[in-house]
């Protein structure tokens, strides 16, 4: 590992830089994302199809994102904390996990009320509705795992597993139900012959994803400064930070 | 490496038939969740065939959950796992023939017995075959994914709720395929391609989970 990731790797020295870093990712996360969603709740212009309706998305979009791209952060995360035992990343795994969760359970709430005037129903077994339901599940046996074993270190390698033995099954899982049936409508931003949605909507939903990944990023962050502590309780650097602030 | 895969195996297989009653247990058990759905419905039997897919995959899938249980915690419990560990034989080796001996007196076992549950459930003869194929092929995918759950939860004294959120999840593409193969013989499909990705899936977990397994109770054994 090069020299910086190592001195990163401590727990006071991150403390530090984390708190520094903190307001960095939380003011530009609130701004991008009242911006990106008073853009696109008021200044984008209304589906032709959908109508008004379609302006959850603002919120819908960038969670579905973010639940994925926590499961990809938790695993990463997982990885290296059974590879190099890293603290610092068995740590993450846990405070990740939560946040990704929550965003996971947003898509899926968001997605209900959707559905609801568009298929006329809360719930649909459609594809991706269905694996996101099956992420939500990945990330609560996570969680579980972690809440159920005692010992911190071994919860965090053992949920560190279980979070790699799911992110290969994140795939497979994600085929074998969109081979089982599909409702969900397709893609609109990623694909091969450039976003069929338009610029006008298409802008404000990327603000807002940005947003909402910094404030992701910023959850997270505070998350593993508060577990940091409470895990580093006993040592003289916590004694010296709750001291002098 | 060899001679460590069949030691092991032979053990396990020694030690399963001693304990005959409780294959039959898990027999029992199967055949109970199968002859107690009819009753809580009107037991039409256009109705039941139509189910029979999802309720044979449903049944292997709990009944695979509970004789997770003797897989690997007996050992645990006494001590012997540690000496497996401790063995300089490759781990990964000796969890394949664990599961491998697992799946003989449970999985093969409730392939052998399907056709009557399958009877039960007035599924015509024609789609025998086909069940009988993606249970064999489907079975030994989820004595593997159960494997990991269970060595990760093994210092847990009472881990069966917390065992099925963690290798439930993980069961769906199995479920799928199982069940989608037997739903599309039944209807007069081709079911040659779900067949093929249970296959797939059994190749994968052959090729990865022994790993997973042996990373997971060194993690709960440490």
């Amino acid at each position: 590992m090069p020299r910086w990731m190592h001195k990163l790797a401590s727990p006071p020295y991150f403390y530090r830089t984390s708190g520094k870093l903190a307001p960095w990712l939380a003011w530009p996360g609130v701004v991008l994302m009242l911006c990106g969603l008073y853009a696109g709740l008021v200044l984008a212009p209304p589906d032709y199809q959908q109508g008004d309706a379609f302006r959850i998305i603002y919120i819908h979009v960038p969670s579905a994102w973010l639940s994925l791209m926590g499961y990809s952060a938790l695993a990463t995360t997982g990885f290296i904390a059974l590879v190099w035992r890293l603290k610092l990343a068995e740590i993450a795994v846990i405070a990740i996990a939560p946040v990704g969760a929550s965003f996971t359970f947003l898509a899926l709430v968001t997605g209900s009320i959707w559905g609801k005037p568009m298929w006329g129903a809360w719930w649909v077994w459609d594809a991706r509705l269905t694996s996101e339901l099956i992420l939500l599940f990945l990330y609560l046996s996570v969680i579980a795992l972690h809440n159920a074993i005692e010992s911190p270190r071994t919860a965090a390698r053992a949920s560190s597993l279980l979070a790699l033995v799911g992110v290969i099954n994140v795939p497979i899982i994600h085929y074998s139900v969109v081979w089982w049936k599909t409702l969900h409508q397709g893609s609109t931003v990623f694909r091969m012959d450039g976003p069929s949605i338009e610029t006008a909507m298409l802008v404000p939903l990327l603000i807002a994803a940005l947003g909402f990944t910094l404030l992701f990023g910023w959850l997270v962050l505070w998350r593993l400064r508060v577990l940091l502590l409470w895990r580093e309780r006993r040592s003289r650097w916590v004694q010296r930070v709750l001291a002098h602030g | 490496m060899l001679s460590a895969f069949v030691g092991v195996l032979r053990r396990d297989l020694r030690l399963a038939m001693r304990q005959r009653g409780v294959l039959v247990h898990h027999l029992l058990f199967a055949l109970l969740v199968i002859v107690l759905f009819p009753m809580g419905t009107d037991a039409d039997s256009a109705m039941l065939v139509t189910i029979a897919p999802a309720l044979l995959w449903i049944t292997v899938l709990l009944t695979s959950l509970l004789s997770l249980q003797r897989l690997f915690r007996p050992d645990y419990e006494d001590g012997t796992l540690e000496q497996f560990l401790l063995s300089p034989e490759p781990l990964p080796i000796i969890a394949l023939a664990r599961v491998v001996a697992h799946w003989l007196v449970s999985g093969l076992v409730f392939v052998l017995i399907s056709p009557l549950l399958a009877l039960l459930l007035d599924v015509p003869a024609q789609a025998i075959p086909v069940i009988i194929f993606s249970l064999l092929l489907g079975t030994p995918t989820l004595g593997f994914i159960g494997a990991i759950g269970t060595a990760l939860t093994l210092s847990l004294p009472r881990a069966g709720l917390l065992l099925s959120l963690l290798i439930f999840p993980l069961y769906v593409p199995v479920l799928i395929f199982g069940a989608g193969a037997i739903r599309a013989a039944l209807t007069g499909l081709p079911y040659e391609a779900p067949l093929y990705l249970l296959g797939a899936l059994l190749t994968l977990a052959l090729t990865c989970a022994p790993w997973a397994i042996a990373a997971a109770l060194r993690i709960s054994l440490e």
